[in-house]
């Protein structure tokens, strides 16, 4: 019998949800396989991010969106480090070391630093009642500052900004969204679909403020900002300013690691970084074939197929995810999928319903649904979903398509 | 409420009406009890006057200005009677002036009064000096006319309506009388009930409802009515069933007839007319050993190249078994026209003068000339004038070149549309007198003249049975409109200070836009019947108002017309004698051949009446019949893979329609059927030259008989393909009341631009004058190679009201699938929804659910976006009401045969039931002979035995 082999150390950077969903794969696998480590920058368990908005509309608490509790670290025999940021690796003697001096030495090592939110270099983005929509600081911070303040502007008509804008409007805020596009969600929805969205958001007491470029946040004398200044020169009172205009992979680590990083850090079809095998990158943080995934189902892709290689498994590979949107907003619904704006050489079918507020779009080519964009109305959604990543060729259902799954 | 006497517009019954109104507004309809044509009875057309004379409809259809295009193809403007009438005046002297006098025509209508018809006459005949006038009736009633004078020696119809209660056996020929004249059909219900003995012959090469009535149905091929009237003869004398007396003693020519039908054996008459030798036998048995036989005959006879032949050896067999000059005896042709017959008492043809006077007869010109007043030399002109086709031709061919065209649409009812429209387009000056605006013939007018029509105008018409009753005034003259004769008469005196003197005074001395100046007009006319066959010297306007409508002859003297003609056996011909008809069979103008294998017949609908100008306005009439479509055996279809629905190109040698196939087994192989109505108003598109397509006439054959000059619109042969037009289009809304036919007049507008179109209105249908409000709507459906633009479409939508921030919509471009639907919320109770206009492009099979779905007015509000789910499978269960039956209860076919299973006994017994319970023929009874078929076709199944007893 063969003796039995000492176990590998596996550090993980960033409790996040990537980096923990990860580890269940690899448990999932192998439970034995490795001594885990994780470091954690938040003083929280492992949560559920995208749940922050329902926290913020007050139809969730931060305890109901905890992922894993410690005793699940625990019961996994995982050391973890909450509240410390790691800020150097030695990769020759493949050793991390937190801010506080905490060492770990790793035989692989999990880079899962997510994102920052983007801040607009305009003057005044340092005020006090500026803030970014990340993470449980900044909800508690607009929790509180909705008892207090009245008026507040979310800058960024994306996903994170309409539901942060709904949030602090069910805190009781007057809320106006202020977004450089001239239609909302215009990544993720069409004019039409944008423009419904509007009128239901709207009909809920939200102000919009649409195709509006932001000059400056002007302050008062104790350096709270006090108002949004627009490049057109109106002005819209603002005790709080959101900023919700996009994110940018944390790659601060990795570029100190001497790691190839574009756009995030770049990695191979198995997560591994191509600069060091022994290293792997997955979520937001990650950059692969040239995309950094901000949504939570390409990070769960990619968490199986780097839990597939760390248990040394080896015949997982990932190939980049076709993503879908969906706003958790209650009473809306809305799903957006792969080239939901069509484009050359593309066919669209489009149906609407306006008594219902429903509109469905969806996007052909070559006998292939490439994209789906649907408002009002989503529970076709996750079948379109399938079609699109199977790229079945959909020419027999062509005309049933938009009237839901068969047998449905 | 005022009431007023008058007479109904439609067909040659010429049944009375009581015109109720209300100011100006004309309110409500009945049959009036006092007529001796109806009694108080109305068909489905009658019945529904009123709703074709409403504000919304005048508003909408009817040309109220005197309007002029300055160039063809441009949209009229409106100008006052002066200009027009000057304008109108100013072209004809020119064109008389620089080209003669037979360089204009005046083509005008069996639906004029007398008056009007004498007016124009007299213009032309009289001031003018040309015979080219000519008249719709052309297309109706001149082979009957031809066939009386041929035969009896004058135009003057024998029989009258009560002869249907004398006569034992009822031989009614190339009439489909259930649909055409539905009140003369009742009488002969009346008459089978009161004499169930009396046995009825139908000849006819489809089996129509009026079949249902028949003992005998001699299901002949088409054309071939001389074959067997000849055969009918032949047995008649070989077994000696001929009334030799009467023969000698009345008759000339007959020895030259018996010759000639000598080889007109039982074989050959079976085999030409397609019909059981045995069924002849018995048939000439009936005919002439009964004690009374009437025949009934209309355009089956006479829409026939050889019209006159048809109804001269009909006539024969009259005068060879006696059968005629007694009770319930006779030959009766029906007149199609209310006023066919006053139209040719005036001489309002190109070969006819005034009173059944000739115009090849000298002494007779001179007669006319001398009564009109014209000074010496001025004679009436000899030359005959150009028939209907013959006008056409000659325009088309730049010899006509100012048209008078009055009170008809020859750009729909016209043989052989291709020529007609060339006609229009080449001739100079085209004017239009017409209550209209909206038939297809005011489009190719430079000047239109609006016109009086049903409940304004003043007048006399006379019907079939010869009996003259008075048309009255219910509202005055809506718009600009003035009565046909006063707008004629205005013109004819512009004119005569135009043109050389023809007469020392005016010859229209007539009081303009008056009741005495249309009674002065009479009055001349009747002074002109003095002595002829037809005098009314006896009769007054008077006479009229005090003891109602009255048959003519009714001279001076008299107190009464006379009932029926001949008792004395003495005809109007120069020795008193009637002429046997002596003449070969001739088949049909142009024989089914190869490349046109189907023979094309063509005919009434039951609640259509001609081109639709007045009835197309009302939706209900549209519910017996709902869209055009070409009838079929469904052999021949299933030979060609044609399906019912399916769109199929009909072609002759004249041109080509496209519309739905649809089977029926009352044809016969080898034939076809298209109802006359469906003109360019209701049926077009684009032909393969991207000229719009021109109805049912573009088809039709010009050929018309040598002696009657009557084209055989009865008969062309054409070839009958499946169309290649895989995107298909139908669009279905209710529209409000005042919209609905200005909307209809915007989609015609856009039917050429589609390959195939029709567009009709469509109603709520439900019991007449229920108190409920109607709905009207329209269906549109169109067909083409490659999906339509999206803003065609979209204009489509527009008009239809479906260009509303609600309206539902699916749209797959590339596809050619572009559906939308628009759901109403009821404002009584928000949880219920109903369609009110939906569009499909593409795949229309949801046809099936959604057209039942709106036009029955069944709850919606559970499809929601399920609606523009493609399929012919309803999404969610629905129960469609079906095709309406009785139009004047709204009951449906569905509900009959629902109900049918629990109506036990005989046939008469059921009907009782099926009448008691959901009162469907009760009230005009124009289904009655379709409630019948349907007894019969449920008995038959239950009892098959007895079915042949």
């Amino acid at each position: 019998m063969r003796a039995k082999k000492p176990k590998q150390k596996l550090v993980l950077v960033g409790n996040g949800m990537a980096g923990v969903r990860t580890l269940e794969e690899l448990i999932k696998i192998d439970p034995d396989l490795y001594d885990i480590t994780v470091f954690g920058a938040e003083p929280h368990p492992n949560y559920n991010r995208i749940l922050l908005s329902p926290v913020l509309a007050g139809e969730q608490t931060l305890d109901e969106i905890v992922l894993n509790p410690w005793s699940w670290y625990e019961e996994h025999g995982i050391t973890v480090h909450a509240g410390r940021k790691v800020v150097a690796v030695d990769r020759v003697k493949r050793i991390v070391r937190a801010d506080d001096g905490t060492e770990a030495p790793y035989d692989r090592l999990l880079l899962c630093t997510g994102s920052h939110p983007f801040v607009l270099p305009v003057p005044g983005k340092d005020l006090e009642g500026v803030i970014a929509y990340r993470d449980i600081a900044d909800t508690q911070a607009m929790i509180e500052t909705a008892k207090t303040h009245r008026h507040a502007v979310v800058i960024g008509g994306g996903l994170l900004g309409l539901e942060a804008a709904n949030g602090l409007m069910l805190r009781g805020m007057r809320v106006t969204v202020v977004h450089v596009s001239e239609w909302l969600m215009n990544r993720q929805l069409d004019d039409v679909a944008a423009g419904l969205l509007r009128q239901s958001l709207e009909a809920r007491g939200l102000t919009f403020r649409l195709g509006a470029h932001t000059q400056e946040l002007v302050g008062d004398e104790t350096g709270r900002v006090k108002a949004i200044r627009f490049k057109d020169g109106s002005e819209e009172p603002a005790d709080l300013v959101v900023m919700a205009v996009g994110i940018r992979p944390n790659v601060a680590l990795a570029e100190s690691m001497r790691l190839h990083c574009d756009r995030g850090i770049v990695v191979t079809d198995t997560l591994q970084t191509v600069t060091d095998a022994r290293i792997y990158a997955v979520g937001e943080c990650a950059a692969h074939r040239g995309v950094a995934y901000g949504l939570v189902a390409p990070l769960f892709e990619q968490a199986r197929v780097a839990a597939n290689h760390l248990a040394e498994m080896g015949y997982g590979r990932y190939l980049g995810s076709f993503i879908s949107t969906k706003l958790k907003v209650t009473g809306i619904d809305l799903f957006s999928a792969g080239n939901f704006m069509g484009g050359e050489g593309t066919e669209e079918i489009v149906l609407n319903d306006p008594a219902d507020g429903v509109y469905k779009k969806l996007v052909i080519q070559g006998d292939k649904l490439v994209g789906a964009c649907l408002y009002g109305d989503t529970s076709d959604g996750p079948w379109y979903f399938e079609l699109l990543r199977e790229g079945r060729n959909v020419r027999g259902i062509r005309d049933q398509l938009m009237f839901g799954a068969p047998g449905v | 409420m005022r009431e007023t006497q008058s007479t109904c517009p439609y067909c040659g019954v010429g049944c009375g009406v009581i015109i109720e109104s209300e100011g100006t507004q004309i309110t409500g309809v009945r049959g009036d009890p006092a007529h001796p044509a109806n009694f108080g009875r109305l068909c489905t057309k009658g019945s529904t006057l009123h709703l074709t004379a409403t504000a919304a409809v005048t508003m909408q259809t009817r040309l109220l200005h005197p309007m002029r295009r300055t160039a063809r193809g441009t949209a009229p403007s409106a100008i006052g009677w002066h200009e027009a009438l000057d304008t109108a005046t100013a072209k004809f002297a020119q064109v008389i002036r620089d080209h003669g006098p037979d360089a204009v025509g005046f083509y005008i209508s069996g639906q004029l009064l007398t008056e009007d018809y004498y007016v124009f006459n007299k213009l032309a005949k009289g001031l003018i000096g040309t015979n080219n006038i000519d008249t719709n009736s052309r297309l109706c009633m001149s082979s009957a006319v031809a066939g009386y004078k041929k035969t009896l020696g004058a135009d003057a119809p024998p029989a009258c309506y009560d002869d249907l209660n004398h006569a034992q056996c009822l031989f009614v020929v190339g009439s489909n009388t259930a649909w055409a004249h539905p009140i003369l059909f009742r009488r002969i219900e009346d008459a089978k009930r009161a004499n169930p003995a009396m046995k009825i012959v139908v000849v006819d090469p489809r089996r129509t409802d009026t079949c249902e009535i028949a003992d005998l149905h001699l299901a002949i091929q088409p054309g071939t009515d001389v074959m067997l009237f000849h055969g009918l003869l032949h047995l008649m004398l070989r077994e000696s069933w001929t009334q030799p007396d009467y023969i000698a003693a009345h008759t000339t020519g007959f020895d030259a007839l018996a010759a000639r039908v000598h080889d007109c054996t039982p074989e050959r008459v079976a085999q030409v007319c397609g019909i059981d030798a045995r069924d002849l036998l018995e048939t000439a048995r009936l005919f002439a050993t009964s004690a009374a036989t009437l025949s009934l005959y209309c355009q089956g006879l006479n829409q026939s190249s050889s019209g006159t032949a048809k109804n001269g050896t009909l006539i024969n067999l009259h005068l060879a078994t006696g059968q005629i000059g007694r009770a319930g005896a006779g030959p009766f042709s029906l007149t199609g026209q209310p006023n066919a017959m006053g139209g040719r008492e005036v001489g309002g043809m190109a070969n006819l003068l005034g009173a059944h006077r000739d115009l090849a007869n000298p002494a007779h010109r001179a007669e006319v000339a001398a009564l009109w007043g014209l000074s010496e030399g001025h004679d009436v002109p000899a030359t005959p004038g150009k028939t209907a086709v013959e006008l056409f031709q000659a325009a088309a061919d730049g010899d006509i070149r100012a048209l008078w065209i009055a009170c008809t649409n020859p750009a729909q009812s016209m043989p052989d549309q291709a020529t007609v429209r060339r006609a229009l387009e080449r001739c100079e000056f085209v004017v239009v007198q017409e209550a209209f605006a909206t038939t297809a013939t005011c489009a190719y007018a430079d000047l239109l003249l609006p016109a009086t029509t049903w409940g304004e105008k003043v007048g006399t018409v006379t019907n079939s049975e010869r009996r003259i009753s008075r048309v009255r005034q219910a509202v005055p003259a809506p718009g600009a409109t003035r009565h046909d004769w006063s707008a004629v008469t205005d013109f004819a005196q512009r004119l005569e200070a135009l043109l050389p003197s023809s007469s020392a005074v005016s010859l229209f001395p007539y009081a303009l836009d008056t009741e005495a100046g249309a009674e002065a007009i009479w009055n001349e006319h009747r002074e002109s019947t003095r002595g002829r066959d037809l005098d009314i010297t006896g009769l007054s306007w008077p006479m009229l108002d005090a003891q109602g409508p009255q048959q003519w002859p009714l001279p001076e003297g008299r107190s009464s017309g006379r009932a029926r003609l001949y008792e004395d056996g003495v005809f109007p011909t120069l020795d008193g004698r009637a002429r046997f008809y002596d003449v070969a069979y001739q088949p049909v103008a142009e024989a089914r051949e190869p490349r046109y294998p189907f023979a094309l017949n063509t005919g009434r609908l039951r609640d259509q009446w001609h081109g639709m100008s007045r009835t197309g306005t009302l939706g209900r009439l549209f519910s017996h019949a709902p869209e055009p479509v070409v009838q079929m055996h469904p052999e021949d279809m299933a030979g060609r893979k044609i399906r019912d629905g399916d769109l199929v190109e009909v072609t002759s040698k004249r041109g080509a329609i496209v519309l739905p196939a649809q089977s029926s087994t009352d044809i016969g192989l080898g034939q076809s059927f298209i109802a006359m109505h469906w003109g360019e108003e209701a049926l077009s598109g684009r032909s393969h030259r991207g000229k719009r397509l021109a109805g049912v006439n573009a088809l039709s054959n010009p050929a018309f008989c040598p002696e009657s000059k009557q084209p055989e619109l009865k008969h062309a042969a054409v070839q009958i393909v499946k169309a290649d037009l895989p995107w298909s289009l139908l669009a279905v809304a209710w529209l409000p009341g005042d919209r609905v036919l200005a909307v209809q007049t915007a989609l015609r507008a856009l039917m050429p631009r589609f390959a195939f179109a029709s567009c009709v209105p469509f109603g709520s249908g439900g019991a007449l004058n229920a108190g409920t409000a109607e709905r009207s709507g329209l269906l549109f459906r169109a067909a083409d190679h490659d999906a339509a633009p999206a803003d065609l479409l979209a204009e489509i939508e527009a008009l239809l009201g479906l260009a509303t921030p609600d309206t539902l919509r699916y749209a797959d471009a590339r596809q050619g699938q572009r559906r939308a639907a628009r759901l109403v919320r009821s404002a009584a109770d928000p949880t219920e929804a109903r369609l009110d206009a939906f569009l499909l492009g593409g795949d229309t099979r949801s046809e099936a659910w959604i057209k039942p779905l709106l036009q029955d007015q069944l709850p919606a509000q559970a499809f929601g976006r399920q609606l523009l789910r493609p399929g012919a499978t309803a999404p969610v269960r629905i129960q469609a009401r079906g095709k309406v039956v009785c139009s004047c209860f709204g009951v449906t076919e569905t509900a009959i045969l629902t109900r049918l299973p629990q109506c036990t006994s005989n046939d008469r017994q059921r009907l009782a039931a099926l009448q008691g319970e959901l009162k469907c023929g009760t009230n005009c009874g124009s289904c009655l002979p379709e409630l019948r078929r349907m007894l019969h076709a449920t008995s038959v199944a239950a009892q098959p035995e007895a079915a042949l007893s």
